[in-house]
């Protein structure tokens, strides 16, 4: 979190609080604009996992910040219950090996596999 | 903007001497990699920390100069 902004890094943390399942990506939920987005969103609603996209197209400063964050230098990414558990490829592996239901579990986040 | 396959390897090499790397070009166009490292300098880290690692060992291209790279590590067993 090198030379990050306070006041950008407050926004960042409030939008990562704002609900247990919260992800970063290029577009929204009902519209990715970006393949990797898609991938995990797919993951996600073929979980039935409730949770809220961030849309970094709209606003620089969280695109940027957010990489900062996390010191992950891409999007998507996705953090349950305050904690980033990783971009599109961990996401995949995780669901692969059902590691993300058992994730999802443990941090008592509700899933229904759709 | 684009990558050699063997310069994402040297890079990586130099961090991780023991690594077994695979990379593919998977849309031809030097810009879209699929990238397979084992290494034992990965044991007792997370997944996160083992991608943060290579990320590291690019050194700032990930997410600027290389555009995708899809990224698995694995610990040797």
């Amino acid at each position: 979190m090198t030379n990050l902004d306070p006041t950008i890094s407050g926004r960042i943390k409030s939008e990562i609080d704002s609900q247990d399942v919260v992800l970063f990506m290029k577009g929204t939920p009902v519209f990715p604009q970006c393949g990797f987005s898609a991938a995990v969103v797919g993951v996600l609603s073929h979980l039935g996992v409730q949770f809220r996209g961030v849309n970094v197209l709209e606003d620089d400063q969280i695109r940027e910040g957010i990489k900062r964050y996390s010191d992950w230098p891409t999007i998507p990414q996705l953090y349950v219950k305050g904690e980033f558990m990783g971009g599109c490829d961990i996401i995949r592996e995780m669901y692969e090996s059902g590691e993300l239901m058992e994730m999802f579990n443990t941090h008592g986040v509700d899933v229904s596999p759709q | 903007m684009a990558m050699q396959a063997y310069e994402i390897e040297e890079l990586i090499k130099k961090t991780f001497p023991d690594a077994i790397i695979k990379i593919e070009d998977m849309a031809g166009d030097g810009d879209h990699y699929s990238c397979y490292v084992e290494s034992h300098s990965f044991a007792g880290k997370s997944r996160v920390q083992q991608h943060q690692m290579v990320y590291q060992a690019l050194d700032g291209r990930m997410g600027g100069q290389l555009h995708a790279l899809a990224l698995q590590t694995k610990i040797p067993s």
